[in-house]
């Protein structure tokens, strides 16, 4: 019988498979940040252990930090003592750090790949579950808890039982104005938050081979919002030239090496997943979420699911979030007045998304009663930005273009919705509170942000496209 | 990290029905920013448990008189979302030391077991039993064998066996940490490092 993707990778990387239990994984690349690794270092130094492979372990604050200002003293104590913790540890055990102000800084999952970090074949993890965005390139990559960033400083491993398989397979093509972001958030609101649990997933299909790096980044990094531990695509020739040319990609005879084992890495004819879906690009159209899981998506010219539409046993959740939200059951959520708009995250912070959400709003302007927020995901996506003439653009157009950092998708800097406002939020949770005590988050596309940021109101995006 | 020894807990339960009760409910982001393990319980279920002045929400069921206990019972798909240990750390540190659901979301899973806080599965129907025979009588005991690896509801005596790995069976009934197993196997990784190259 053939083997996954995943098993060949995950398979390469066992040291050994304890009896009746967890499989010892090695780790290829350590990505870390300030908010679950202080608590790891704090223990291994009890123990007076070193970090075992501190060159294959890579450091940046993202989390706290503020996204204006970063040139001064981060303001709020504990954050800037998380940072500068990130920062003593860093240099006490030879970790590579890119701190605020490095041209390389940013969200951890945005600059992995855009270093060239990320690369086909590796086991990938970070203290973060959104980990899963490198499967993108073919990983198996997966986010852990702070006990298990201390297993991987201290012996470059990780106890860890083996997922499932499941194969996701989208056919077709997608139409215009319907993004990565609305493939994932179809399916799980098709397969819930619960659907992917105790699986990896592998996405195939043309729908998935036809998407760009940063589409592919966007629909792998959602996986976790299925349950499951991580998504992955296999490498194919839009993979190889995104990774060619980056700071840390190989080099010379390295990457001819490297690309002939590369080539090697798919499912084989005759894999056997423990679990498989299809679905048709031609079904998906623009999504937002009207409740408070990932898994509580409709399409943007949809309706509220109606009590009579909604199993039995879910009416309860499903009451009470609509009761957070604010919304009635089978009432339509275009149309509804927007209060705030975030785009960026390690979900949608990529140049692709800023140019998507430039090209919407070109030549309008933004609606009066509505705060944006534009968040890059890293210094290098701010950059690009400018350069292209894109913060131009937007500035024109009435926006700001802030510093980079995970920002209001989780709140924990000072870029907070405030209680019971509505925000269309290209991040990745909607879950109560997640944007601030009491926000009500929606998420979407960019481009589904971009029409709201216009708009001030849910609008399909597809409205405002030139040509359709 | 050192926790407590499992073998047999009896406890009264905790009912929180919700389901799919992700970790920023289970402690808001705004609550990471700590750099040791220390004092999470107080904010754990920040949220539901007070409002906007600090003070506690009679509604929530950890603010209820009548529950108290060991044993947080929850709806499917508990500890959904965010990666945060600070999700078991704070119900641990609150005094929890099971959690019982009809499903789990496999990182929290994971670091509840790494952290002496026994995540049990039973299924949906035994669940419901669970939370009748709370609603019935809150003092309703309940008996958890890690060794034998049965959960029981002490007055009826109705039981049902749940799944653990054995390797992390032992773990937690002698109070050990994976670190420890790691570094015994040095040797070997390094072994495996030079294979690989």
């Amino acid at each position: 019988m053939g083997k996954t993707l995943f098993d060949k990778i995950w398979d390469s990387h066992v040291v050994r498979s304890v009896e009746g239990g967890p499989d010892v994984l090695y780790i290829d690349r350590h990505l870390i940040h300030e908010v679950t690794s202080p608590v790891a270092f704090l223990n291994l130094e009890r123990r007076g252990l070193q970090v075992f492979r501190p060159g294959q372990t890579v450091a940046t604050p993202d989390h706290n930090v503020p996204t204006e200002g970063q040139d001064l003293p981060i303001g709020e104590e504990l954050s800037r003592h998380q940072v500068e913790m990130l920062s003593r540890n860093c240099e006490k055990h030879g970790i590579p750090l890119y701190g605020l102000n490095h041209p390389w800084h940013g969200i951890v999952h945005v600059i992995g790949p855009e270093l060239g970090i990320t690369q086909p074949g590796m086991t990938i993890v970070c203290g973060d579950s959104h980990t899963s965005t490198h499967g993108a390139f073919g990983a198996v990559a997966f986010g852990i808890g702070t006990s298990e960033v201390e297993m991987v400083l201290a012996s470059q491993c990780i106890l860890q039982p083996k997922p499932r398989r499941m194969r996701i397979t989208i056919d077709g093509r997608l139409g215009p104005g319907v993004t990565a972001k609305d493939i994932a958030l179809y399916i799980i609101s098709k397969i819930s938050t619960s659907g992917g649990t105790g699986h990896f997933i592998e996405y195939a299909g043309s729908a998935i081979r036809a998407l760009t790096m940063e589409g592919r980044m966007t629909l792998c990094n959602l996986s976790i919002e299925s349950g499951a531990r991580g998504g992955m695509i296999a490498p194919d020739e839009t993979t190889f030239a995104y990774i060619r040319g980056r700071e840390f990609a190989p080099q010379g005879d390295a990457w001819e090496k490297a690309l002939a084992y590369w080539k090697t890495l798919k499912s084989d004819e005759d894999a056997v997943f423990d679990s498989e879906y299809r679905f048709l690009a031609e079904d998906i159209e623009p999504m937002i979420t009207y409740g408070t899981n990932p898994g509580m998506g409709i399409t943007v010219s949809g309706h509220v699911p109606l009590l009579e539409e909604v199993a039995v046993a879910e009416r309860d959740n499903f009451l009470k979030s609509l009761e957070y939200m604010g919304f009635r059951p089978g009432e339509p959520v275009a149309g509804k007045k927007v209060d705030y708009v975030f785009v960026g995250s390690c979900t949608n912070g990529r140049i692709e998304d800023l140019r998507a959400f430039a090209a919407l709003v070109k030549g309008k302007v933004k609606a009066s009663g509505v705060t944006v927020w534009i968040v890059p995901g890293s210094k290098q996506v701010e950059k690009a930005a400018r350069e292209e003439g894109l913060a131009q653009m937007l500035e024109t157009a009435g926006f700001v273009l802030r510093q980079p950092g995970c920002s209001a998708c989780l709140a924990m800097n000072d870029d907070k919705i405030p209680e019971g406002k509505y925000a269309v939020s290209t991040s990745n949770r909607n879950f109560e509170g997640r944007q601030g005590p009491g926000a009500r988050t929606l998420l979407a596309s960019p481009l589904t942000a971009a029409a709201a940021a216009i708009m001030g109101v849910i609008t399909d995006p597809r409205i405002l496209m030139e040509g359709s | 990290m050192a926790y407590e020894k499992f073998t047999t807990l009896i406890s009264t339960g905790v009912p929180l029905k919700s389901e799919n009760v992700d970790t920023d409910q289970i402690i808001p982001a705004r609550f990471l920013k700590a750099v040791e393990r220390k004092g999470f319980g107080d904010n754990l279920f920040r949220d539901w448990r007070y409002d906007r002045e600090g003070l506690p929400k009679a509604e929530f069921v950890l603010n209820d008189a009548r529950y108290s206990g060991k044993i947080l019972v929850a709806g499917k798909n508990f500890g959904s979302g965010s990666s945060r240990e600070h999700a078991a750390w704070a119900l641990y540190d609150y005094g929890f030391r099971v959690v019982v659901s009809s499903f789990f979301a496999d990182i929290f899973r994971n670091n509840a077991l790494n952290n002496g806080l026994l995540p049990v599965v039973v299924p949906p129907l035994f669940l419901g039993k669970i939370f009748a025979a709370i609603g019935h009588d809150a003092a309703t005991l309940f008996r958890v064998d890690l060794p034998q690896q049965l959960f029981t509801i002490v007055g009826s005596g109705e039981s049902v066996p749940f799944e653990i790995n054995m390797y992390k069976k032992e773990c937690l009934m002698k109070g050990l940490d994976d670190i420890d197993y790691l570094l015994s196997m040095k040797g070997e990784i390094r072994e495996f490092e030079k294979r690989g190259q």
